[in-house]
């Protein structure tokens, strides 16, 4: 591990240097790391930890819009004039002082509500900002999970199927076949209908979408380290290291993964983004985060219903909040890509 | 030929069998009990007992996967739990709704990707080229249900140009009215990443040597591109849409739930929630083979294409 310094880069290290030249790749990753810093800020409580706050009055506009103009109430008009005394006759009468010491002893103050917050508050009058880093980090913490997840599993069986080939690499490619001829969307409808009902075994929430995207999502990885690992298992290097006693597993894990890892990231990275766009969907529809949480698609779906009273703030905040993220992953990915594989640069 | 379609045939088997098996198990051993879910809340035990009895939920494993088989042969899934109808019954009403907006989406976005690809894949490295390139990463980024909210928002509620939602008998009152609003959306949004995907194909294309000899002979640039680069782009164009058919019979199911569209995706997902198995095992069973008979036939468009594809 410990390299001479001064010695020409690895692969890593060149890979590195160009990532670096590349100035719209580095500004990306310096937005993904703000988010980055502002989700883990935010999971161990630091930053909006109290989002479930009523800070605001409901549906209080954000700042720049200033206050929104008092209504008055027509139809609910206040008692005129003095309470009826009813002293004589009321029966629970000779009560009246002891409720009022009663009274006198407690004291309800009513919490301040803000008229206004920076980015407005929704339907309960909870800090639409708040929601918004808390949303960023259910989903983004979903998105790098699940991705995880898929690119594991799509790895392993890829290298297994690659690199054994035979009767494993055939039951592998039927696993693949059976799991492709599956349109998408309905192999994660299944697995959400199955896993609603199995709380058991796992609860619903973050942990059961993450596992719902991990098993609909790994066929990609699965192809492409599969050839991959076809190419490299016969190429000299393998050969040789098998010559001088590699093991099975070593040869997989310790000389032929190195070797094809720039696809896996690149993969990696791919899928963090699907994943974070499939959980704002199943989100949405119900299909995923538990509902004592919030994501941006929990955002969304309450968002809907405050457009039509015209308080688009929610559903501005919660898009801008995931458009900059993706955006912003999707153009590190792209200078990842080139910069581990600068054969490809501007093939798209 | 025959040849090859009896092959071809012949391997879906086991895929097809795997796909039953994976649904049946995972049913099976991760769901729940379905007698418990048919029965509600106050089931006395005898009540859930004979459901169970009913639904052979009682026998050994084989002969229920037995049974699994036989529907699946027959069409014949019985009733849905949520709504007593029966499943084959279901799929075929609400099979048109489906069609009547997803026809005309994955038509529409063909047909617009492909003229549009090819014009930016000749202009490459202009400022067109990257505005649009840029243009199409950032409205990526956005979510479908953002583009659908305020399109509903804007153009049916606030200005009403379209009915918010519903559906009527005739095909062409959907079409002329209900459909045209779900139709637009979800073909503006899939037209930037199709036209960046089909960018991508053109591009191979020109490159090539035959483009350059095209040229050279002074072939005008109207046939290069529509003759030579087109033609020779389709095979992945082709992989591209045959992919997405499948999809055409579940539906964007999105877009039906937002504009009450009575289409297949909508049950599919309003089966999910009511846990009403019987409709979704029966969906994804049938969509796996039309998926299957779908790359089948792609496979055989490619010779149709390229005369050069061999078959075997």
């Amino acid at each position: 591990m410990d390299r001479a310094a001064g010695a020409s880069p690895g692969v890593w290290g060149a890979a590195w240097k160009r990532l670096r030249a590349d100035r719209v790749g580095m500004t990306a990753l310096a937005v993904v790391l703000a988010f980055v810093v502002l989700v883990v800020a935010a999971g161990l409580g630091g930053v909006a930890a109290d989002w479930r706050a009523e800070v605001g009055v409901p549906d209080a506009p954000p700042t720049l819009l200033g206050p929104r103009a008092p209504t008055a109430d027509p139809l609910v008009a206040g008692p005129a004039g003095p309470a009826a005394d009813l002293r004589d006759i009321d029966p629970l009468a000779p009560r009246y002082a002891e409720w009022d010491a009663a009274a006198q002893r407690l004291r309800a103050t009513e919490a301040p509500r803000a008229q206004t917050l920076p980015l407005g508050a929704d339907r309960q009058g909870r800090d639409v900002l708040a929601k918004a880093i808390q949303g960023a980090r259910v989903s983004i913490t979903v998105g790098v999970l699940a991705a995880l997840a898929a690119t594991l599993l799509g790895t392993l069986l890829g290298a297994l199927a690659g690199f054994y080939g035979g009767r494993l690499g055939d039951g592998l490619e039927w696993l693949y076949n059976v799991f492709t001829a599956i349109p998408n969307i309905l192999l994660i409808f299944t697995f959400a209908a199955v896993l609603s009902r199995a709380d058991a075994l796992l609860p619903k929430g973050v942990w059961s979408i993450v596992v719902i995207l991990a098993l609909t999502s790994w066929t990609g990885i699965y192809r492409l380290v599969r050839a991959e690992f076809l190419k490299h298992a016969v190429r000299d290097y393998v050969r040789a290291a098998e010559a001088i006693g590699a093991s099975a597993s070593a040869r997989i894990f310790r000389h032929i993964l190195p070797n094809v890892s720039h696809v896996v990231l690149v993969q990696l990275s791919i899928h963090v983004v699907a994943a974070i766009k499939s959980e704002v969907i199943l989100s949405y529809l119900g299909l995923g985060v538990a509902v004592d949480q919030v994501s941006w698609g929990t955002m969304l779906a309450e968002a809907q219903g405050e457009l039509i009273l015209g308080h688009w703030w929610q559903l501005a905040a919660a898009t801008a909040f995931m458009a900059v993220f993706v955006t912003a992953f999707s153009l590190f990915t792209d200078a990842l890509r080139d910069a581990l594989d600068p054969k490809l640069r501007g093939l798209e | 030929m025959v040849a090859y379609l009896i092959r071809r045939l012949w391997q879906m088997i086991p895929t097809l069998l795997g796909v039953v098996l994976l649904v049946f198990f995972l049913f099976k051993s991760f769901g729940g009990d379905p007698a418990e879910i048919l029965g509600g809340m106050n089931a006395s035990p005898e009540q859930i007992e004979a459901i169970r009895t009913q639904l052979g939920l009682n026998l050994p494993v084989w002969q229920q996967l037995a049974i699994f088989l036989k529907q699946i042969a027959t069409f014949d899934w019985g009733k849905s739990w949520a709504t007593n109808e029966p499943v084959a019954a279901m799929f075929l009403s609400r099979l048109p709704a489906t069609l009547t907006v997803m026809g005309p989406i994955l038509l529409l976005e063909v047909l617009l990707a492909i003229p549009l690809a090819l014009l930016v894949a000749y202009r490459r490295g202009s400022l067109t080229d990257r505005a649009i390139m840029v243009v199409s990463t950032v409205a990526l980024s956005i979510s479908l249900l953002v583009y659908v909210i305020v399109a509903q928002y804007l153009f049916a509620y606030r200005l009403g140009w379209f009915p918010v939602q519903g559906w009527s008998a005739s095909v062409w009152t959907n079409l002329a009215s209900y459909a045209v609003l779900p139709v637009a959306v979800s073909a503006a949004v899939a037209l930037a990443p199709q036209t960046r995907l089909y960018r991508s194909f053109f591009l191979d294309e020109i490159g090539q040597d035959y483009v350059r000899t095209a040229r050279a002979k002074g072939l005008p640039e109207r046939v290069v591109l529509l003759k030579h680069v087109l033609r020779n782009a389709m095979i992945p164009i082709l992989t591209n849409v045959a992919v997405a058919l499948p999809g055409v019979f579940v539906g964007s199911f999105l877009i039906e739930v937002f504009f009450s569209i009575p289409g297949l995706g909508r049950e599919v997902l309003l089966a999910v929630n009511r846990s009403d198995y019987p409709v979704i095992q029966a969906v994804t069973i049938y969509l796996a083979m039309v998926t299957m008979a779908v790359n089948l036939l792609t496979d055989l468009l490619y010779k149709a294409v390229d005369p050069r594809v061999v078959l075997k």
